[in-house]
């Protein structure tokens, strides 16, 4: 390993083994050519380990999604470009062939997304789909997919799956959907999983149970799992290491209980500060981040944050913060000329 | 959800009646239903649609039992007795034979009759094999894109560029010894593009859609991602469209024959070859032709009334 990766993994909460997923200095580039160039990811570096939970937070168009899709391949291709390495189990999946790619997708990568209704064939019945998967890459037999496909929408918990196995999506609830969803990328028991955003377009219980039921998964069978999300409830939940995302670039990234304990970045702060609670006095105001993304300025003019920042100082606009081991904290990586008092945040205690 | 719906689904007139009023106070109702099943909700009461199957459901049974319903051979030449070629040439109404008689002394009510099954076996392959065409070069196009799409798109658009009656002319015109069958080719030919852009369309959108990308994170292969998951999803257009298609071919199909480029053995009455003889007699005996036009008319109206309430029905936009 080289010196600048060595000090990108600070120590996991559980992943002392070798990571499965290494991602380095991803970089995701639209437009070029004629049109006006836009990075959506900017450089971004982390690792998942079997076993743990890595989450990507951050809001809204701060390049998650393309995050993900870049780590499964599945990026377009015309009308951008992606450079640096996603190395999977030691394998460079940029530069890996479409069937060799084809063949991974499902079988130990998989991923789930965002909305449940659209993500599923509207035309198809629940079984065929997750059948699908089956028999595509563990050439099973229709009959015996169509058994293990019952036992597993049993087991992400749908009720009655024989029946629902010949049911078409609209006929199921957004919980449900996402949980055939969820079979489906399981099918294959991958190695990996990642999550964009599962329950977002769920409501709160039904939220809460998705999310155990991906908790059980990593500590029954040790599969790796990328969280994705902007809401820093399902991190508190779920997640031993987070990477805070803005602006397609990684400014804070620490264990769940350091961050949330002492979040060192102004816009770690900020999210933390957004989170309504219930120990606060009744008419305590939420405190959102202000501004919004499109108040960015560009990473090489300074810190993109700056224009939004509370704390901020001349040289935020001059120069360009590098990602570097926290000093006062020496548990986290921070980018930031200006980072909160490890002390101002007591009051901001595990969520 | 599905038990609330499942009543009114096989409820009758009434029931449906009720629901469409139920409907309009909860819009709740709607939600979790299948597109088809608020398309069809939405037609089961829309008038348009309603009038436009009548016309459908009563020629499609014309046509099958028009022998039995004709009330003569529509080819036996049963008046020719009254035909004068000099002063009456072509016998009038009287008892038996309500419409009277063409030239050659044939009931014109059982040729009208019988001249159905030809305008619906036209229509309908002529349909079909557009159908077929526009399918296959659509499939390819949008389904493997690339050069292969630039490829197809261009011969496409190119035949979409030449005016398609007049291309149907041309087409009809290579035979010889012209037969029913060079007019349905001729039509099938001239929608073959039409259906091929219109389905590449829609397969191109079904390419970005979130649940073909979720089946490309599990390794589908490209076959099944085409067959499987982009073409059934792709076909709603379609189907509209080649309801709307069966209308124009039995127009352009009239055209053909009226042009004389049709199927010349008149023993097999057609409705636009009996337009097209009716042409010599039209000032003074206009029945002839008015009778085969207004039947082509009707027919035609009833496809385009049902193409088009399917078209809004389908459309998502229009969904209340
Ligand atoms: N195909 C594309 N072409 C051009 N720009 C794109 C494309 N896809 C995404 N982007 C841009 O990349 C940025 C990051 O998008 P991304 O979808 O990753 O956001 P996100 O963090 O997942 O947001 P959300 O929480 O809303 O899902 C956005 O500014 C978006 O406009
Ligand atoms: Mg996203």
């Amino acid at each position: 390993m080289t010196t600048t990766t060595s000090h990108a993994s600070p120590p996991a909460a559980s992943g002392s083994n070798q990571p499965l997923l290494e991602v380095e200095d991803l970089r995701v580039t639209f437009g070029g050519r004629k049109g006006p160039q836009f990075t959506a990811v900017d450089g971004i570096s982390f690792s998942v380990a079997p076993g743990q939970t890595v989450g990507l937070v951050g809001e809204s168009g701060c390049g998650k999604s393309v995050t993900s899709l870049a780590i499964m391949n599945l990026l377009p291709g015309r009308g951008n470009k992606v450079t640096g390495s996603v190395r999977f189990d030691g394998k460079e999946l940029l530069t890996l062939g479409d069937a060799a790619m084809r063949d991974l997708r499902g079988a130990d990568l998989a991923m789930i997304f965002q909305d449940p209704l659209s993500s599923l064939n509207p035309v198809v019945p629940l079984g065929v789909q997750v059948s699908e998967v089956l028999q595509r890459h563990r050439r099973m037999k229709k009959p015996a997919a169509n058994k293990r496909s019952e036992e597993l929408l049993g087991k992400v918990g749908i009720p009655d799956p024989t029946r629902r196995l010949n049911e078409y999506p609209h006929q199921l609830s957004g919980g449900m959907r996402q949980r055939a969803l969820i079979a489906m990328a399981l099918a294959c028991e991958p190695r990996m999983l990642i999550a964009d955003e599962p329950t977002t377009a769920l409501d709160v219980t039904i939220q809460a149970q998705i999310l155990a039921l991906l908790k059980e998964l990593v500590e029954e069978s040790g599969t790796a799992l990328m969280m994705i999300t902007h809401d820093l409830g399902v991190v508190a939940g779920l997640c031993d290491e987070v990477n805070v995302l803005y602006g397609g670039r990684i400014v804070e990234r620490a264990a769940r209980h350091e961050l949330f304990a002492t979040p060192r970045h102004p816009y770690t702060g900020g999210l933390l500060a957004s989170i309504p609670r219930l120990d606060l006095p009744r008419g305590g105001r939420l405190n959102p981040v202000k501004g919004s993304v499109a108040d960015n300025i560009p990473w090489d003019e300074g810190c993109a944050f700056a224009p939004r920042c509370n704390s901020v100082i001349d040289v935020c606009t001059q120069k360009s913060p590098d990602l570097a081991p926290d000093e006062a904290t020496s548990d986290r990586l921070l980018r930031c000329h200006n980072p909160l008092t490890t002390d101002a945040s007591d009051s901001t205690q595990e969520a | 959800m599905s038990e609330n719906t499942s009543g009114s689904r096989w409820g009758d007139k009434k029931k449906a009646k009720i629901d469409s009023l139920a409907k309009s106070t909860s819009k709740k109702d709607d939600e979790g239903v299948s597109l088809l099943q608020s398309a069809w909700r939405r037609l089961r009461t829309d008038v348009v649609f309603l009038i436009g199957a009548t016309i459908i459901v009563l020629f499609i049974l014309l046509a099958i039992f028009a022998p039995w319903i004709a009330p003569h051979d529509p080819s036996a030449q049963l008046l020719l007795d009254q035909v004068r070629p000099q002063t009456n040439p072509v016998p009038g109404p009287q008892e038996g034979f309500p419409l009277g008689a063409d030239p050659a002394g044939r009931d014109l009510l059982s040729r009208l009759i019988v001249g159905s099954q030809q305008t619906l076996i036209v229509g309908v392959f002529a349909t079909l094999g557009g159908l077929l065409g526009g399918l296959t070069l659509g499939t390819l196009a949008g389904g493997i894109g690339g050069w292969v799409d630039s490829a197809i798109m261009r011969v496409v658009d190119v035949m979409l560029s030449i005016p398609s009656l007049l291309m149907a002319f041309s087409i009809a015109a290579v035979f010889a010894n012209p037969t029913q069958w060079t007019v349905i080719l001729a039509i099938a030919i001239i929608q073959v593009p039409i259906f091929a852009r219109l389905l590449r369309g829609s397969m191109l959108a079904q390419r970005h859609s979130d649940h073909v990308l979720a089946a490309r994170s599990l390794g589908v292969k490209p076959a099944p991602i085409v067959f499987r998951h982009m073409l059934p999803n792709s076909l709603g257009p379609v189907i509209v469209q080649a309801t709307l298609v069966l209308a124009t071919s039995i127009i352009d199909a009239a055209a053909l024959s009226f042009l004389g480029l049709g199927n010349p053995d008149d023993r097999q009455p057609e409705w636009g070859q009996m337009l097209g003889k009716a042409q010599d007699y039209f000032n003074t005996y206009p029945h002839l032709a008015f009778y085969p036009a207004i039947c082509i008319i009707i027919v035609a109206l009833g496809f385009t009334l049902m193409g088009e309430s399917l078209r809004e029905a389908l459309d998502p936009k229009s969904r209340r």
